[in-house]
């Protein structure tokens, strides 16, 4: 059952329309990412359902109720914003009892809700505490601590953990992939940039390019049939690689797409002969630039250690089964079963 | 090393240059104001009798102290309606997209730009239409011309430099606009408004041309234009004992002022640097 539905959802800027008829209908407990190149309109987007823009035009519905004309308060929605915006004059207690108020909650209750939430995410020594004394990585637990006690039926994510250095980026991507766990009615929608980010905790993807719904799908998805060449491209580290030309043409498609990791690596013998150009040795596997004769640019993914030298001859051997073919529009050519 | 001790030397003797320069005259006027007639006219740096005389009779004779509470009134009020006023315009200016926005802030601030003598005979005028003359009233409504346009402006940057996402976490958390304003905007604002009400209150406190001619009784007037015209027994006489006496008495509610909000105004000099 849908939590969350959007019906041909447009939005304007004065007479800049960057979303273009969105719709998504996303389902109670799931975890929704939003990923897409800056300036898509991933944050416009959340910022519609939160209601901290107003829609241009079509329809958003929260269990069924329109939404459009709703107050964002009222929405059932609680929002994680990138840079947290904790309340600085106010106490952590303050900060998460502050909403609480406002809906007017008798002190018992805003009480036991601070403190679950405070122990669910382990700050409980901190709520005496203004923000300017916590760390990055506290801060950030208050401020979900603070869309926690609002108990909301949507939980939505602003790219929160771009302020973070990259072990705590780890770390609180588990947090809140176990607190998507705990809350299993809450639907969890989360706008990022960050690939690792949305193949792991999503249930679901949505991709968005200038303001259209891309594809949607469960990560598998979208990295083993990509409906679009920017799909192909946008999901998968490091990038799918794109040959045009003859290649492309034999295989009767207009572009072929074969990911790094679906290339094999020889150098005695290989379909594709080439020279290596760069490695990038990350210790768990070594990116290989090749340059492949008369094909183009290719990068290899070898798993481990790999120590070829550039400038040596290899050959490469693509794995045909996991190849993709894109016609002109950039739309996947479907193989014909066999 | 030789070189290190005069540059020392020279940097002691630049801030003394400063500081005496800033603090004479201010000292003179004390050292003046506890002299009687005669010590007066020699010229002494030091105190040479302690004589509260002055004072005393500033302070019982004649309506000075009522004097005093006029210019008190006429600046408290005058700053709690400039917040008051300031920090809803800032608001607006600030947060609010509204057609012609910008130029409605050019326009505030224009409006501080023309000399008060430009303004004096029209608003005479207004003043005199809304039966304000020889009213405190006329003061308060008349400084506001010149306060506002500078707390507007000044609390409209400040709160411009707030981040947004602070108040949209408010809105999200059910917050009214009011709710907003002075429970998470009042409190961030402190500094600022510490800073800019206290320079209201001293402009306010230290005017002179309208508190002049808007009122007309020795009751009525505020201190800057009492000090003005305290006379002597003859023509010839003028009282320098008394008038630096009231001077000094009128000095110290503002060096009160600010030593009381010293540690907000530096912050508020240094505002902007609020962060989540
Ligand atoms: N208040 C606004 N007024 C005008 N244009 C806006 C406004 N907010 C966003 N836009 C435009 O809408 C488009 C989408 O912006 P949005 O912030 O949603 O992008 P995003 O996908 O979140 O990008 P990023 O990954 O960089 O955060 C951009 O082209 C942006 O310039
Ligand atoms: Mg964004």
């Amino acid at each position: 059952m849908a939590t969350v539905e959007l019906h041909k959802v447009c939005k304007r800027f004065g007479s800049v329309e960057v979303l273009h008829d969105i719709d998504l209908a996303l389902d109670r407990g799931e975890f929704i990412v939003f990923v897409g190149p800056s300036g898509c309109g991933k944050s416009t987007l959340l910022r519609l359902i939160a209601g901290l823009e107003d829609i241009t035009s079509g329809e958003l519905r929260i269990d069924g109720q329109p939404m459009n004309d709703v107050l964002p308060a009222k929405r059932g929605i609680a929002m994680v914003f990138q840079s947290y915006a904790l309340y600085p004059h106010m106490s952590v207690y303050e900060n998460m009892s502050f909403g609480l108020e406002q809906a007017k909650l008798s002190k018992a209750e805003i009480d036991r809700r601070v403190r679950a939430a405070a122990t669910m995410l382990q700050i409980e020594e901190l709520l005496d505490r203004k923000p300017k004394q916590l760390s990055g990585g506290q801060r950030q637990r208050v401020a979900i601590g603070r869309a926690i006690t609002r108990d909301p039926r949507v939980f939505l994510f602003d790219e929160p953990l771009s302020n973070l250095d990259a072990a705590l980026r780890v770390d609180t991507r588990l947090e809140i992939a176990a607190l998507s766990k705990r809350l299993p009615d809450t639907t969890m929608i989360y706008v990022t940039h960050d690939q690792v980010e949305a193949m792991t905790l999503a249930d679901r993807i949505v991709v968005l390019n200038a303001g259209h719904v891309e594809q949607v799908g469960t990560p598998m998805e979208l990295y083993e049939r990509p409906a679009s060449l920017f799909v192909a491209g946008f999901i998968g580290s490091p990038r799918m690689n794109f040959l045009t030309g003859q290649l492309a043409a034999a295989e009767g498609a207009a572009t072929y797409g074969i990911r790094p990791e679906h290339i094999a690596l020889s150098e005695t013998a290989g379909d594709w002969p080439g020279q290596v150009t760069l490695t990038e040795k990350l210790g768990s596997d070594t990116f290989v630039h090749v340059a492949a004769d008369g094909i183009g640019a290719i990068n290899v993914r070898v798993e481990g250690r790999c120590d070829i030298a550039p400038g040596t001859r290899v050959f490469l051997t693509p794995d045909a089964a996991a190849a993709h073919r894109f016609d002109a529009a950039g739309r996947p050519i479907v193989r014909a079963a066999p | 090393m030789r070189f290190a001790t005069l540059r020392t030397l020279g940097f002691y003797a630049l801030v003394l240059v400063i500081v005496v320069q800033a603090v004479f005259p201010f000292y003179y006027a004390i050292l003046t104001s506890l002299e009687d007639g005669q010590a007066l006219f020699e010229v002494n740096y030091f105190p040479a009798t302690l004589n509260l005389a002055n004072y005393r009779a500033m302070l019982t004779e004649g309506v000075f102290g009522r004097q005093i509470l006029n210019s008190v009134f006429v600046a408290s009020v005058v700053v709690v309606i400039s917040l008051a006023l300031a920090v809803s315009a800032a608001f607006a200016l600030s947060r609010i997209r509204f057609r012609g926005r910008g130029l409605l802030l050019l326009t505030i601030l224009s409006v501080s730009m023309f000399p008060q003598i430009a303004v004096l005979s029209g608003l005479f005028e207004v003043i005199r239409a809304m039966g304000l003359f020889n009213s405190l009233w006329s003061l308060v409504f008349s400084y506001m011309i010149f306060t506002l346009p500078f707390t507007v402006w000044v609390l409209t940057t400040f709160m411009r430099n707030l981040p947004v996402e602070i108040e949209e976490a408010a809105i999200m958390d059910g917050a009214s606009p009011v709710t907003i304003i002075r429970r998470v905007f009042l409190p961030l604002m402190w500094p600022a408004m510490v800073t800019t009400g206290l320079l209201a209150f001293i402009h306010a406190w230290n005017e002179f041309l309208f508190a002049l001619t808007f009122l007309s009784t020795d009751s009525q007037r505020t201190v800057p234009v009492a000090i003005a015209l305290i006379s002597g027994r003859s023509e010839f006489e003028i009282p320098w004992g008394n008038i630096m006496a009231a001077s000094v008495i009128v000095t110290l509610p503002l060096v009160a002022l600010v030593l009381i909000f010293q540690r907000k105004i530096v912050s508020g000099l240094t505002a902007g640097a609020v962060k989540g």
